[in-house]
Protein backbone atom coordinates (compact mmCIF):
# COMPACT_ATOMS: atom_id res chain seq x y z
CA UNK A 1 0.00 0.00 0.00
CA UNK A 2 1.46 3.36 -0.98
CA UNK A 3 1.01 6.52 1.09
CA UNK A 4 -2.03 7.74 -0.81
CA UNK A 5 -3.86 4.47 -0.40
CA UNK A 6 -3.01 4.41 3.30
CA UNK A 7 -4.46 7.90 3.72
CA UNK A 8 -7.59 6.86 1.87
CA UNK A 9 -7.96 3.75 4.03
CA UNK A 10 -7.92 5.97 7.12
CA UNK A 11 -10.52 8.25 5.52
CA UNK A 12 -12.73 5.20 4.96
CA UNK A 13 -12.31 4.28 8.62
CA UNK A 14 -13.27 7.83 9.64
CA UNK A 15 -16.34 7.66 7.40
CA UNK A 16 -17.46 4.39 8.98
CA UNK A 17 -17.01 5.93 12.44
CA UNK A 18 -19.08 8.94 11.36
CA UNK A 19 -21.91 6.64 10.20
CA UNK A 20 -22.03 5.19 13.73
CA UNK A 21 -21.91 8.66 15.31
CA UNK A 22 -24.61 9.87 12.94
CA UNK A 23 -26.87 7.00 13.98
CA UNK A 24 -26.05 7.73 17.61
CA UNK A 25 -27.20 11.36 17.19
CA UNK A 26 -30.53 9.99 15.95
CA UNK A 27 -31.43 9.15 19.57
CA UNK A 28 -33.12 12.52 19.98
CA UNK A 29 -35.14 14.66 17.56
CA UNK A 30 -33.03 17.62 18.71
CA UNK A 31 -29.74 16.22 17.39
CA UNK A 32 -31.02 13.91 14.64
CA UNK A 33 -30.65 16.42 11.84
CA UNK A 34 -27.02 17.04 12.77
CA UNK A 35 -26.46 13.27 12.76
CA UNK A 36 -27.84 12.98 9.25
CA UNK A 37 -25.62 15.82 8.03
CA UNK A 38 -22.56 14.21 9.62
CA UNK A 39 -23.40 10.92 7.95
CA UNK A 40 -23.90 12.62 4.58
CA UNK A 41 -20.57 14.45 4.87
CA UNK A 42 -18.81 11.17 5.69
CA UNK A 43 -20.40 9.58 2.63
CA UNK A 44 -19.24 12.45 0.42
CA UNK A 45 -15.68 12.06 1.73
CA UNK A 46 -15.73 8.29 1.17
CA UNK A 47 -16.95 8.66 -2.42
CA UNK A 48 -14.50 11.48 -3.15
CA UNK A 49 -11.64 9.36 -1.75
CA UNK A 50 -12.64 6.46 -4.01
CA UNK A 51 -12.54 8.75 -7.04
CA UNK A 52 -9.01 9.89 -6.06
CA UNK A 53 -7.92 6.30 -5.53
CA UNK A 54 -9.23 5.16 -8.92
CA UNK A 55 -7.64 8.15 -10.66
CA UNK A 56 -4.32 7.57 -8.93
CA UNK A 57 -4.17 3.91 -9.86
CA UNK A 58 -5.27 4.94 -13.37
CA UNK A 59 -7.05 1.60 -13.29
CA UNK A 60 -10.07 2.93 -15.02
CA UNK A 61 -10.58 3.47 -18.74
CA UNK A 62 -12.06 6.58 -20.34
CA UNK A 63 -15.26 4.65 -21.01
CA UNK A 64 -15.23 3.64 -17.35
CA UNK A 65 -15.10 7.30 -16.28
CA UNK A 66 -17.91 8.13 -18.66
CA UNK A 67 -20.02 5.31 -17.21
CA UNK A 68 -19.22 6.42 -13.66
CA UNK A 69 -20.04 10.07 -14.22
CA UNK A 70 -23.17 9.52 -16.28
CA UNK A 71 -24.46 6.82 -13.90
CA UNK A 72 -23.76 9.04 -10.91
CA UNK A 73 -25.54 11.99 -12.48
CA UNK A 74 -28.59 10.00 -13.57
CA UNK A 75 -28.91 8.29 -10.18
CA UNK A 76 -28.38 11.50 -8.20
CA UNK A 77 -30.93 13.40 -10.28
CA UNK A 78 -33.53 10.65 -9.92
CA UNK A 79 -32.91 10.36 -6.17
CA UNK A 80 -33.00 14.12 -5.67
CA UNK A 81 -36.23 14.54 -7.61
CA UNK A 82 -37.95 11.65 -5.86
CA UNK A 83 -36.80 12.76 -2.39
CA UNK A 84 -37.90 16.36 -2.93
CA UNK A 85 -41.29 15.61 -4.48
CA UNK A 86 -42.50 12.66 -2.41
CA UNK A 87 -45.54 13.22 -0.18
CA UNK A 88 -45.08 12.26 3.47
CA UNK A 89 -47.90 9.72 3.15
CA UNK A 90 -45.91 8.05 0.35
CA UNK A 91 -42.76 7.66 2.48
CA UNK A 92 -43.12 3.85 2.80
CA UNK A 93 -43.07 3.54 -0.99
CA UNK A 94 -39.94 5.69 -1.21
CA UNK A 95 -38.13 3.65 1.44
CA UNK A 96 -39.17 0.48 -0.41
CA UNK A 97 -37.84 1.76 -3.74
CA UNK A 98 -34.57 2.81 -2.09
CA UNK A 99 -34.34 -0.67 -0.49
CA UNK A 100 -34.83 -2.11 -3.97
CA UNK A 101 -32.09 -0.08 -5.65
CA UNK A 102 -29.69 -0.74 -2.76
CA UNK A 103 -30.24 -4.49 -2.95
CA UNK A 104 -30.15 -4.36 -6.75
CA UNK A 105 -26.83 -2.50 -6.77
CA UNK A 106 -25.32 -5.02 -4.35
CA UNK A 107 -26.40 -7.92 -6.58
CA UNK A 108 -25.11 -6.16 -9.72
CA UNK A 109 -21.70 -5.66 -8.10
CA UNK A 110 -21.22 -9.39 -7.67
CA UNK A 111 -22.63 -10.13 -11.13
CA UNK A 112 -20.10 -7.67 -12.55
CA UNK A 113 -17.27 -9.03 -10.42
CA UNK A 114 -17.87 -12.61 -11.56
CA UNK A 115 -18.75 -11.92 -15.22
CA UNK A 116 -15.79 -9.57 -15.68
CA UNK A 117 -13.21 -11.72 -13.90
CA UNK A 118 -10.43 -12.75 -16.29
CA UNK A 119 -10.72 -16.34 -15.22
CA UNK A 120 -13.83 -16.81 -13.05
CA UNK A 121 -12.92 -20.48 -12.66
CA UNK A 122 -10.14 -19.40 -10.31
CA UNK A 123 -12.48 -17.63 -7.87
CA UNK A 124 -12.32 -19.42 -4.54
CA UNK A 125 -15.04 -20.11 -2.01
CA UNK A 126 -13.80 -17.00 -0.18
CA UNK A 127 -15.44 -14.96 -2.98
CA UNK A 128 -18.17 -17.25 -4.28
CA UNK A 129 -19.91 -18.08 -0.99
CA UNK A 130 -20.55 -14.45 0.00
CA UNK A 131 -21.08 -13.74 -3.69
CA UNK A 132 -23.91 -16.25 -3.99
CA UNK A 133 -25.45 -14.97 -0.75
CA UNK A 134 -25.21 -11.41 -2.07
CA UNK A 135 -26.93 -12.28 -5.36
CA UNK A 136 -29.73 -14.17 -3.58
CA UNK A 137 -30.39 -11.55 -0.89
CA UNK A 138 -29.89 -8.60 -3.23
CA UNK A 139 -32.15 -9.93 -5.98
CA UNK A 140 -34.89 -11.00 -3.53
CA UNK A 141 -34.75 -7.52 -2.00
CA UNK A 142 -34.89 -5.87 -5.42
CA UNK A 143 -37.99 -7.61 -6.74
CA UNK A 144 -39.65 -7.95 -3.32
CA UNK A 145 -39.25 -4.26 -2.52
CA UNK A 146 -40.64 -3.24 -5.89
CA UNK A 147 -43.73 -5.39 -5.28
CA UNK A 148 -44.06 -3.93 -1.77
CA UNK A 149 -43.80 -0.40 -3.19
CA UNK A 150 -46.39 -1.30 -5.83
CA UNK A 151 -48.76 -2.56 -3.14
CA UNK A 152 -48.30 0.59 -1.08
CA UNK A 153 -48.79 2.80 -4.11
CA UNK A 154 -51.88 0.83 -5.15
CA UNK A 155 -50.42 -0.34 -8.48
CA UNK A 156 -50.41 -3.91 -7.18
CA UNK A 157 -53.56 -4.79 -5.17
CA UNK A 158 -52.87 -4.43 -1.43
CA UNK A 159 -54.83 -7.55 -0.51
CA UNK A 160 -52.92 -10.80 -0.24
CA UNK A 161 -52.57 -12.37 -3.69
CA UNK A 162 -52.49 -16.14 -3.56
CA UNK A 163 -52.48 -18.09 -6.81
CA UNK A 164 -52.98 -21.87 -7.03
CA UNK A 165 -49.81 -23.64 -6.02
CA UNK A 166 -48.31 -20.47 -4.55
CA UNK A 167 -47.15 -22.28 -1.42
CA UNK A 168 -45.42 -24.96 -3.47
CA UNK A 169 -43.67 -22.32 -5.59
CA UNK A 170 -42.70 -20.43 -2.44
CA UNK A 171 -41.14 -23.58 -1.03
CA UNK A 172 -39.46 -24.62 -4.30
CA UNK A 173 -37.76 -21.31 -5.16
CA UNK A 174 -35.56 -21.13 -2.04
CA UNK A 175 -34.47 -24.73 -2.72
CA UNK A 176 -33.62 -23.76 -6.30
CA UNK A 177 -31.64 -20.76 -4.97
CA UNK A 178 -29.71 -23.05 -2.62
CA UNK A 179 -28.97 -25.57 -5.40
CA UNK A 180 -27.75 -22.83 -7.76
CA UNK A 181 -25.60 -21.34 -4.99
CA UNK A 182 -23.86 -24.67 -4.42
CA UNK A 183 -23.45 -25.08 -8.19
CA UNK A 184 -21.86 -21.63 -8.44
CA UNK A 185 -19.47 -22.32 -5.56
CA UNK A 186 -18.40 -25.66 -7.09
CA UNK A 187 -18.12 -24.23 -10.60
CA UNK A 188 -17.42 -20.47 -10.35
CA UNK A 189 -16.93 -20.19 -14.12
CA UNK A 190 -20.50 -21.23 -14.86
CA UNK A 191 -22.45 -18.26 -16.20
CA UNK A 192 -25.55 -20.46 -16.36
CA UNK A 193 -25.44 -21.06 -12.60
CA UNK A 194 -25.09 -17.34 -11.94
CA UNK A 195 -27.96 -16.34 -14.22
CA UNK A 196 -30.28 -19.10 -12.99
CA UNK A 197 -29.50 -18.10 -9.41
CA UNK A 198 -30.36 -14.47 -10.18
CA UNK A 199 -33.60 -15.43 -11.93
CA UNK A 200 -34.71 -17.76 -9.12
CA UNK A 201 -33.98 -15.10 -6.49
CA UNK A 202 -35.85 -12.42 -8.45
CA UNK A 203 -38.87 -14.73 -8.80
CA UNK A 204 -38.75 -15.61 -5.11
CA UNK A 205 -38.85 -11.92 -4.15
CA UNK A 206 -42.09 -11.56 -6.09
CA UNK A 207 -43.79 -14.69 -4.79
CA UNK A 208 -42.68 -13.94 -1.24
CA UNK A 209 -44.23 -10.46 -1.03
CA UNK A 210 -47.38 -10.99 -3.17
CA UNK A 211 -49.28 -13.03 -0.53
CA UNK A 212 -48.55 -10.52 2.25
CA UNK A 213 -51.39 -8.15 3.12
CA UNK A 214 -51.24 -4.35 3.29
CA UNK A 215 -51.46 -4.24 7.08
CA UNK A 216 -48.27 -6.30 7.39
CA UNK A 217 -46.25 -3.81 5.34
CA UNK A 218 -44.42 -2.26 8.33
CA UNK A 219 -42.83 -5.66 9.01
CA UNK A 220 -42.08 -6.35 5.34
CA UNK A 221 -40.39 -3.01 4.72
CA UNK A 222 -38.25 -3.41 7.84
CA UNK A 223 -37.29 -6.93 6.85
CA UNK A 224 -36.34 -5.89 3.31
CA UNK A 225 -34.32 -3.02 4.80
CA UNK A 226 -32.36 -5.57 6.85
CA UNK A 227 -31.91 -7.69 3.69
CA UNK A 228 -30.47 -4.74 1.77
CA UNK A 229 -27.95 -4.06 4.51
CA UNK A 230 -26.90 -7.71 4.57
CA UNK A 231 -26.53 -7.78 0.77
CA UNK A 232 -24.29 -4.70 0.91
CA UNK A 233 -22.17 -6.35 3.63
CA UNK A 234 -21.82 -9.47 1.44
CA UNK A 235 -20.68 -7.28 -1.46
CA UNK A 236 -18.07 -5.93 0.96
CA UNK A 237 -16.86 -9.50 1.60
CA UNK A 238 -16.49 -10.12 -2.14
CA UNK A 239 -14.73 -6.82 -2.85
CA UNK A 240 -12.62 -6.92 0.36
CA UNK A 241 -13.96 -3.54 1.42
CA UNK A 242 -14.36 -3.18 5.21
CA UNK A 243 -16.35 0.06 4.74
CA UNK A 244 -19.07 -1.79 2.85
CA UNK A 245 -19.09 -4.54 5.47
CA UNK A 246 -19.46 -2.03 8.32
CA UNK A 247 -22.15 0.10 6.63
CA UNK A 248 -24.07 -2.99 5.52
CA UNK A 249 -23.90 -4.50 9.01
CA UNK A 250 -25.21 -1.27 10.57
CA UNK A 251 -28.17 -1.20 8.19
CA UNK A 252 -28.77 -4.91 8.72
CA UNK A 253 -28.85 -4.37 12.49
CA UNK A 254 -31.20 -1.41 12.11
CA UNK A 255 -33.60 -3.32 9.88
CA UNK A 256 -33.42 -6.34 12.17
CA UNK A 257 -34.33 -4.33 15.27
CA UNK A 258 -37.23 -2.61 13.49
CA UNK A 259 -38.53 -5.93 12.13
CA UNK A 260 -38.54 -7.41 15.63
CA UNK A 261 -40.25 -4.33 17.11
CA UNK A 262 -42.95 -4.31 14.43
CA UNK A 263 -43.63 -8.05 14.69
CA UNK A 264 -43.86 -7.78 18.50
CA UNK A 265 -46.22 -4.82 18.23
CA UNK A 266 -48.48 -6.86 15.96
CA UNK A 267 -48.21 -9.90 18.21
CA UNK A 268 -47.07 -12.12 15.35
CA UNK A 269 -43.90 -13.95 14.54
CA UNK A 270 -41.91 -12.90 11.48
CA UNK A 271 -42.25 -16.41 10.06
CA UNK A 272 -46.05 -16.28 10.41
CA UNK A 273 -46.16 -13.05 8.43
CA UNK A 274 -43.96 -14.35 5.62
CA UNK A 275 -45.77 -17.66 5.15
CA UNK A 276 -49.09 -16.19 6.28
CA UNK A 277 -50.76 -14.94 3.15
CA UNK A 278 -53.63 -13.27 4.94
CA UNK A 279 -54.32 -9.80 6.26
CA UNK A 280 -56.30 -6.77 5.28
CA UNK A 281 -56.00 -4.77 2.12
CA UNK A 282 -55.97 -1.00 1.91
CA UNK A 283 -59.76 -0.79 1.71
CA UNK A 284 -60.14 -2.06 5.25
CA UNK A 285 -62.74 -4.51 6.38
CA UNK A 286 -66.16 -3.96 4.87
CA UNK A 287 -68.28 -6.48 6.75
CA UNK A 288 -70.54 -5.14 9.44
CA UNK A 289 -69.87 -7.07 12.61
CA UNK A 290 -72.47 -7.82 15.23
CA UNK A 291 -73.24 -5.67 18.24
CA UNK A 292 -74.07 -2.52 16.29
CA UNK A 293 -77.30 -2.23 18.26
CA UNK A 294 -75.57 -1.81 21.62
CA UNK A 295 -73.28 1.04 20.64
CA UNK A 296 -73.93 4.72 21.23
CA UNK A 297 -73.76 6.60 17.92
CA UNK A 298 -72.82 10.27 18.16
CA UNK A 299 -73.28 13.17 15.75
CA UNK A 300 -70.52 15.66 14.93
CA UNK A 301 -72.16 18.20 17.26
CA UNK A 302 -72.23 15.75 20.20
CA UNK A 303 -68.51 15.05 19.76
CA UNK A 304 -67.71 18.75 19.33
CA UNK A 305 -69.36 19.60 22.68
CA UNK A 306 -67.51 16.76 24.40
CA UNK A 307 -64.17 17.92 22.97
CA UNK A 308 -64.72 21.62 23.67
CA UNK A 309 -65.55 20.96 27.35
CA UNK A 310 -62.56 18.66 27.84
CA UNK A 311 -59.45 19.80 29.66
CA UNK A 312 -57.25 17.12 28.19
CA UNK A 313 -57.69 15.18 24.95
CA UNK A 314 -55.50 12.25 23.91
CA UNK A 315 -55.69 11.50 20.19
CA UNK A 316 -55.11 7.88 19.15
CA UNK A 317 -54.36 7.91 15.42
CA UNK A 318 -54.24 4.59 13.60
CA UNK A 319 -53.66 2.97 10.25
CA UNK A 320 -57.07 4.27 9.07
CA UNK A 321 -55.92 7.88 9.50
CA UNK A 322 -52.83 7.25 7.38
CA UNK A 323 -54.84 5.35 4.76
CA UNK A 324 -57.38 8.19 4.53
CA UNK A 325 -54.53 10.78 4.48
CA UNK A 326 -56.45 12.76 7.09
CA UNK A 327 -53.46 14.15 9.03
CA UNK A 328 -54.05 17.73 7.84
CA UNK A 329 -57.65 17.69 9.06
CA UNK A 330 -56.48 16.27 12.40
CA UNK A 331 -53.83 19.00 12.75
CA UNK A 332 -56.43 21.70 12.07
CA UNK A 333 -58.88 20.23 14.62
CA UNK A 334 -56.08 20.11 17.22
CA UNK A 335 -55.20 23.74 16.50
CA UNK A 336 -58.80 24.84 17.06
CA UNK A 337 -58.96 22.87 20.33
CA UNK A 338 -55.62 24.16 21.59
CA UNK A 339 -56.59 27.74 20.79
CA UNK A 340 -59.65 27.09 22.98
CA UNK A 341 -57.36 25.99 25.84
CA UNK A 342 -57.72 22.23 25.51
CA UNK A 343 -54.52 20.28 26.10
CA UNK A 344 -53.97 17.88 23.17
CA UNK A 345 -51.48 15.05 22.98
CA UNK A 346 -51.06 11.99 20.75
CA UNK A 347 -50.69 8.37 21.79
CA UNK A 348 -48.90 6.49 19.04
CA UNK A 349 -48.80 2.71 18.77
CA UNK A 350 -45.68 1.32 17.07
CA UNK A 351 -47.70 -0.01 14.10
CA UNK A 352 -49.96 3.04 13.78
CA UNK A 353 -48.78 3.98 10.27
CA UNK A 354 -47.71 2.03 7.23
CA UNK A 355 -44.05 1.74 8.24
CA UNK A 356 -42.16 2.09 11.55
CA UNK A 357 -42.61 5.62 12.93
CA UNK A 358 -44.71 6.74 9.97
CA UNK A 359 -47.46 8.33 12.07
CA UNK A 360 -44.95 10.59 13.81
CA UNK A 361 -43.74 11.92 10.47
CA UNK A 362 -47.31 12.55 9.29
CA UNK A 363 -48.08 14.50 12.48
CA UNK A 364 -44.77 16.38 12.36
CA UNK A 365 -45.71 17.40 8.84
CA UNK A 366 -48.81 19.19 10.16
CA UNK A 367 -46.71 21.01 12.76
CA UNK A 368 -47.50 18.87 15.78
CA UNK A 369 -44.49 19.38 18.10
CA UNK A 370 -42.68 16.13 18.84
CA UNK A 371 -43.04 16.76 22.59
CA UNK A 372 -46.77 15.99 22.14
CA UNK A 373 -46.09 12.67 20.38
CA UNK A 374 -46.16 10.00 23.07
CA UNK A 375 -44.86 6.47 22.60
CA UNK A 376 -47.00 3.67 23.95
CA UNK A 377 -45.14 3.26 27.29
CA UNK A 378 -45.37 6.99 28.03
CA UNK A 379 -48.93 7.41 26.78
CA UNK A 380 -50.57 4.58 28.73
CA UNK A 381 -50.16 6.10 32.24
CA UNK A 382 -51.80 9.30 30.94
CA UNK A 383 -55.09 7.82 29.78
CA UNK A 384 -56.77 7.85 33.24
CA UNK A 385 -56.26 11.64 33.33
CA UNK A 386 -57.65 12.16 29.83
CA UNK A 387 -61.16 13.61 29.60
CA UNK A 388 -61.58 12.36 26.06
CA UNK A 389 -59.62 9.73 24.15
CA UNK A 390 -60.25 10.38 20.45
CA UNK A 391 -59.60 7.18 18.48
CA UNK A 392 -59.25 7.70 14.73
CA UNK A 393 -58.98 4.70 12.43
CA UNK A 394 -57.40 2.44 15.05
CA UNK A 395 -58.99 -0.82 16.12
CA UNK A 396 -57.00 -3.83 17.32
CA UNK A 397 -54.35 -1.70 19.04
CA UNK A 398 -57.09 -0.36 21.36
CA UNK A 399 -58.83 -3.69 22.02
CA UNK A 400 -58.90 -4.44 25.76
CA UNK A 401 -59.44 -8.13 24.92
CA UNK A 402 -55.65 -8.28 24.43
CA UNK A 403 -55.29 -8.27 28.23
CA UNK A 404 -57.30 -11.51 28.50
CA UNK A 405 -55.80 -14.86 27.57
CA UNK A 406 -57.24 -17.17 24.96
CA UNK A 407 -57.93 -15.03 21.90
CA UNK A 408 -56.19 -13.98 18.69
CA UNK A 409 -54.62 -10.85 20.13
CA UNK A 410 -53.85 -12.03 23.69
CA UNK A 411 -50.66 -10.47 24.90
CA UNK A 412 -50.47 -7.89 22.11
CA UNK A 413 -49.30 -4.55 23.50
CA UNK A 414 -52.22 -2.10 23.35
CA UNK A 415 -52.98 1.51 24.20
CA UNK A 416 -55.09 1.68 27.39
CA UNK A 417 -57.78 3.77 25.73
CA UNK A 418 -60.54 2.17 27.83
CA UNK A 419 -59.05 3.78 30.97
CA UNK A 420 -59.81 7.31 29.76
CA UNK A 421 -62.79 9.14 31.33
CA UNK A 422 -64.65 9.05 28.03
CA UNK A 423 -63.91 7.74 24.56
CA UNK A 424 -64.90 8.85 21.08
CA UNK A 425 -64.18 6.52 18.17
CA UNK A 426 -64.21 7.80 14.60
CA UNK A 427 -64.74 4.80 12.36
CA UNK A 428 -66.51 4.06 9.10
CA UNK A 429 -68.51 1.09 10.31
CA UNK A 430 -68.61 -1.55 13.00
CA UNK A 431 -66.36 -3.69 10.82
CA UNK A 432 -63.65 -5.79 12.37
CA UNK A 433 -59.98 -4.91 12.45
CA UNK A 434 -57.12 -6.95 11.18
CA UNK A 435 -57.50 -9.65 13.83
CA UNK A 436 -61.17 -10.14 12.91
CA UNK A 437 -62.34 -9.69 16.50
CA UNK A 438 -65.11 -7.73 18.21
CA UNK A 439 -63.74 -4.77 20.12
CA UNK A 440 -65.41 -4.49 23.57
CA UNK A 441 -64.23 -0.87 23.65
CA UNK A 442 -67.06 0.07 21.27
CA UNK A 443 -69.78 -1.31 23.53
CA UNK A 444 -68.29 0.29 26.67
CA UNK A 445 -70.86 2.71 28.17
CA UNK A 446 -68.13 5.43 28.22
CA UNK A 447 -67.66 5.15 24.47
CA UNK A 448 -69.45 7.07 21.74
CA UNK A 449 -69.11 6.11 18.08
CA UNK A 450 -68.89 8.75 15.35
CA UNK A 451 -69.42 6.86 12.10
CA UNK A 452 -67.53 8.68 9.36
CA UNK A 453 -64.52 8.49 7.08
CA UNK A 454 -61.51 9.90 8.98
CA UNK A 455 -60.92 12.76 6.56
CA UNK A 456 -64.56 13.88 6.27
CA UNK A 457 -65.35 13.21 9.92
CA UNK A 458 -62.45 15.34 11.19
CA UNK A 459 -63.37 18.21 8.85
CA UNK A 460 -66.97 18.08 10.14
CA UNK A 461 -65.72 18.01 13.74
CA UNK A 462 -63.50 21.03 13.20
CA UNK A 463 -66.43 22.99 11.76
CA UNK A 464 -68.71 21.89 14.60
CA UNK A 465 -66.17 22.81 17.30
CA UNK A 466 -65.65 26.22 15.64
CA UNK A 467 -69.38 27.00 15.61
CA UNK A 468 -69.74 25.79 19.17
CA UNK A 469 -66.97 27.88 20.71
CA UNK A 470 -67.54 30.95 18.55
CA UNK B 1 -6.60 -4.66 -0.39
CA UNK B 2 -6.35 -8.12 1.06
CA UNK B 3 -8.70 -8.90 3.84
CA UNK B 4 -8.63 -12.39 5.22
CA UNK B 5 -11.93 -14.08 5.92
CA UNK B 6 -11.54 -14.11 9.69
CA UNK B 7 -10.84 -10.36 9.81
CA UNK B 8 -13.80 -9.66 7.52
CA UNK B 9 -16.13 -11.73 9.70
CA UNK B 10 -14.77 -10.04 12.84
CA UNK B 11 -15.49 -6.61 11.37
CA UNK B 12 -18.98 -7.75 10.33
CA UNK B 13 -19.93 -9.23 13.72
CA UNK B 14 -18.64 -6.25 15.69
CA UNK B 15 -20.41 -3.79 13.38
CA UNK B 16 -23.70 -5.67 13.81
CA UNK B 17 -23.29 -5.49 17.60
CA UNK B 18 -22.44 -1.77 17.49
CA UNK B 19 -25.48 -1.28 15.26
CA UNK B 20 -27.78 -3.06 17.71
CA UNK B 21 -26.40 -1.00 20.58
CA UNK B 22 -26.71 2.38 18.87
CA UNK B 23 -29.99 1.81 17.07
CA UNK B 24 -31.89 0.35 20.01
CA UNK B 25 -31.60 3.83 21.58
CA UNK B 26 -33.39 5.57 18.72
CA UNK B 27 -36.91 6.57 19.88
CA UNK B 28 -39.96 5.22 17.99
CA UNK B 29 -40.75 8.81 16.97
CA UNK B 30 -37.73 8.77 14.66
CA UNK B 31 -38.04 5.28 13.20
CA UNK B 32 -39.02 6.47 9.73
CA UNK B 33 -36.09 8.93 9.41
CA UNK B 34 -33.89 6.16 10.85
CA UNK B 35 -34.94 3.88 8.02
CA UNK B 36 -34.42 6.42 5.27
CA UNK B 37 -31.11 7.35 6.93
CA UNK B 38 -30.15 3.67 6.84
CA UNK B 39 -31.08 3.70 3.16
CA UNK B 40 -28.55 6.42 2.50
CA UNK B 41 -25.88 4.61 4.53
CA UNK B 42 -26.23 1.48 2.42
CA UNK B 43 -25.75 3.86 -0.50
CA UNK B 44 -22.09 3.05 0.26
CA UNK B 45 -22.61 0.36 -2.43
CA UNK B 46 -21.82 3.26 -4.76
CA UNK B 47 -18.15 2.69 -3.83
CA UNK B 48 -18.43 -0.96 -4.76
CA UNK B 49 -20.10 0.02 -8.01
CA UNK B 50 -17.18 2.36 -8.77
CA UNK B 51 -14.71 -0.47 -8.23
CA UNK B 52 -16.76 -2.59 -10.66
CA UNK B 53 -16.63 0.23 -13.19
CA UNK B 54 -12.85 0.16 -12.91
CA UNK B 55 -12.73 -3.57 -13.62
CA UNK B 56 -15.19 -3.49 -16.52
CA UNK B 57 -13.73 -4.20 -19.93
CA UNK B 58 -16.69 -4.95 -22.18
CA UNK B 59 -20.22 -3.77 -22.87
CA UNK B 60 -21.85 -6.06 -20.29
CA UNK B 61 -19.44 -4.88 -17.63
CA UNK B 62 -20.06 -1.23 -18.44
CA UNK B 63 -23.84 -1.66 -18.43
CA UNK B 64 -23.77 -3.46 -15.07
CA UNK B 65 -21.50 -0.76 -13.65
CA UNK B 66 -23.69 2.04 -15.01
CA UNK B 67 -26.86 0.64 -13.42
CA UNK B 68 -25.09 -0.15 -10.14
CA UNK B 69 -23.56 3.35 -9.92
CA UNK B 70 -26.91 4.96 -10.74
CA UNK B 71 -28.69 2.86 -8.08
CA UNK B 72 -26.02 3.67 -5.49
CA UNK B 73 -26.08 7.39 -6.26
CA UNK B 74 -29.88 7.38 -6.01
CA UNK B 75 -29.61 5.79 -2.56
CA UNK B 76 -27.03 8.28 -1.32
CA UNK B 77 -28.56 11.50 -2.64
CA UNK B 78 -32.23 10.58 -2.26
CA UNK B 79 -31.74 9.05 1.18
CA UNK B 80 -29.96 12.01 2.72
CA UNK B 81 -32.24 14.61 1.15
CA UNK B 82 -35.48 12.94 2.23
CA UNK B 83 -34.16 12.24 5.73
CA UNK B 84 -33.18 15.87 6.12
CA UNK B 85 -36.59 16.95 4.84
CA UNK B 86 -38.33 14.80 7.43
CA UNK B 87 -36.09 15.77 10.34
CA UNK B 88 -36.60 19.43 9.47
CA UNK B 89 -40.30 18.97 10.27
CA UNK B 90 -39.70 17.71 13.80
CA UNK B 91 -39.85 20.71 16.08
CA UNK B 92 -40.28 21.04 19.83
CA UNK B 93 -42.86 23.83 19.76
CA UNK B 94 -45.70 24.62 17.36
CA UNK B 95 -45.82 27.55 14.97
CA UNK B 96 -43.07 27.04 12.42
CA UNK B 97 -42.54 29.10 9.31
CA UNK B 98 -45.40 27.59 7.36
CA UNK B 99 -48.37 25.34 7.86
CA UNK B 100 -51.83 25.56 9.35
CA UNK B 101 -50.57 26.67 12.76
CA UNK B 102 -49.13 29.93 11.40
CA UNK B 103 -52.33 31.89 11.78
CA UNK B 104 -52.87 30.95 15.43
CA UNK B 105 -52.05 33.19 18.38
CA UNK B 106 -48.49 32.55 19.49
CA UNK B 107 -48.75 32.43 23.28
CA UNK B 108 -51.01 29.43 23.67
CA UNK B 109 -50.34 26.70 26.14
CA UNK B 110 -48.42 23.60 25.14
CA UNK B 111 -47.03 20.71 27.05
CA UNK B 112 -43.52 21.13 28.29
Amino acid sequence: MDTLETVIRYLFLAAAACFVLGLHLMNSPRTARRGNTLSAAAMAVAIGATVVLLADESAITATGWLVLISGGLVGSAAGLYYARSVAMTAMPQLVSVFNAVGGGAAALIVLGEVLQAHDPGLLGARSTVPGALDVVIGAVTFSGSLIAAGKLQGIVPGRPIVFPGARAVNAALPVLCAVCSVWLVLDPGSTAALLLLTAAALAFGVTMVLPIGGADMPVVISLLNAFTGTAVAMAGFVLNEPTLIIAGALVGASGGILTKLMADAMNRSIAAIIVGGFGTGDGGPADDGGGASQVRALSADDVAIQLAYAGRVVVVPGYGLAAAQAQHELGELADVLEAHGVEVSYAIHPVAGRMPGHMNVLLAEVNVPYTQLKEMEDANPEFPQADVALVIGANDVTNPAARRPGNAISGMPILDVDRARSIVVIKRSMGHGYAGMDNPLYTDPKTGMFFADAKKGLAELKAAVRTFIA
Amino acid sequence: MNLDLLTAITVFVLAVLVGFEVISKVPATLHTPLMSGANSIHGIVAIGAMIIAAEAHNAIGYILAFVAVAFGAMNVVGGYVVTDRMLHMFRSRPGGAAGPAAGQPAGRKTEA
